[in-house]
């Protein structure tokens, strides 16, 4: 039998992986990670996002996964080259919370909000149907997706572990 | 704007002066404020992407205590000061002088969490006051506010507006250490962070002397 191995997604960053294998992004604050999945194929990728929205960009060579509707155009074209059927593909997200209070004066630092609903935008234009979510408040996360039961593990430094 | 890229040693060398300076100031209020020595490291200022900065703190998951503040002005960024959780208790025990207070038993009311914030205003005010006045540039800092939380979640905040520009950031890291006085190890060892907005770069580079004229 192979190890499962765990894959790490890093901050503005994206990854696809197959049964056995598991993907982890850690220390999402306002970032949002977001899983898509066919389940029948044992198939996932996932991205840890940044910012909203691409056209914020400044920068001439940008970085597509660090943007949520980039990010997510990348993750589902490379989920189908892989051979996974777009009519089967569901998501889980996390984070976007907001972990510092003054922020919530300042629009442009509303970022965490901002980030989920940028998310679920574009979910919704691709017609994936998000299966869990566990976003906003105040705290940090780090999630876990497992390729074989399709669950995505929730730890926090004070609450107690989820699966979602 | 500056392209990281281009950012030459001499420029370098002149960041980590006004960090020296910035670092310097605030430990010696420190030492005021508490009667005691502090132990400040030469700062480090390096050039890095966002994944090796968290690596550097000691990963996306580790809890950290942090101090956060933004900085706005001519020489916009953000400011941290870290500290282990643990680190950062003994640290308010130390300045309240009261030994209940842990991060599991505190709530936003605590007096001990404010003089920790007041400790952060201190802190950061001297650092970013020594380098304004060094480098005769504006820098403005916000409210601090203190989290408890994973250094990834934490140290995202300050890179949101670097992050439209570029994924590698400016960083310049000073370290400054209580020890116990009756001991001769650290007491507390607690990081300052200053993360510039590419903005900051060419009004400080100006502003003390080491503008690339090409």
């Amino acid at each position: 039998m192979t190890e499962a191995e765990i894959f790490h997604v890093g901050i503005a960053d994206a990854k696809i992986a197959t049964y056995p294998d598991h993907l982890r992004t850690a220390g999402l604050g306002s970032c949002v990670g977001v899983v898509v999945y066919d389940k029948q194929k044992k198939i996932a990728g996932m991205a840890h996002v940044m910012l909203p929205d691409s056209s914020l960009a400044k920068q001439t060579q940008m970085n597509r996964n660090k943007y949520a509707d980039t990010a997510l155009d990348d993750l589902i074209a490379n989920l189908l080259r892989r051979g996974a059927s777009k009519s089967r593909f569901k998501a889980k997200l996390a984070g976007g919370a907001q972990m510092f209070s003054f922020m919530s004066s300042d629009e442009k630092m509303r970022i965490g909000p901002r980030n989920i609903e940028a998310v679920e935008q574009k979910l919704r234009e691709y017609r994936i149907p998000i299966e869990s979510k566990d976003v906003g408040g105040s705290n940090g996360r780090t999630i876990e997706f497992n390729t074989n039961t399709c669950g995505l593990k929730i730890k926090t430094v004070s609450k107690e572990e989820a699966i979602i | 704007m500056y392209e990281l890229r281009n950012i030459t040693e001499d420029q370098l060398d002149a960041l980590k002066e006004a960090g020296n300076i910035g670092a310097g100031n605030a430990a010696t209020a420190l030492s005021t404020l508490l009667c005691q020595d502090i132990d400040m490291k030469v700062p480090a200022v390096r050039i890095c992407h966002f994944n090796e900065l968290i690596e550097s703190i000691g990963g996306a998951e580790l809890p950290l205590a942090a101090i956060y503040l933004r900085v706005q002005g001519d020489a916009p960024g953000n400011m941290f000061f870290l500290l282990q959780p643990a680190e950062a208790e003994l640290f308010v025990h130390y300045i309240t002088g009261n030994e209940s207070f842990s991060w599991s038993n505190t709530s936003h009311d605590d007096i001990n969490l404010s003089a920790l914030h007041e400790m952060g205003n201190i802190l950061a005010g001297s650092y970013l006051s020594a380098i304004s006045d060094f480098a005769k540039v504006n820098m403005q800092p916000s409210v601090p506010q203190i989290s408890v939380d994973m250094g990834g979640a934490i140290l995202a905040n300050g890179l949101i507006e670097i992050a439209e520009e570029s994924d590698y950031t400016v960083v310049i890291d000073t370290v400054i250490a209580l020890s116990d006085p009756n001991q001769q190890q650290h007491m507390v060892e607690g990081k300052f962070l200053l993360l510039l907005h590419p903005d900051a770069f060419g009004h400080l580079f100006r502003a003390l002397g080491v503008e690339e004229d090409d």
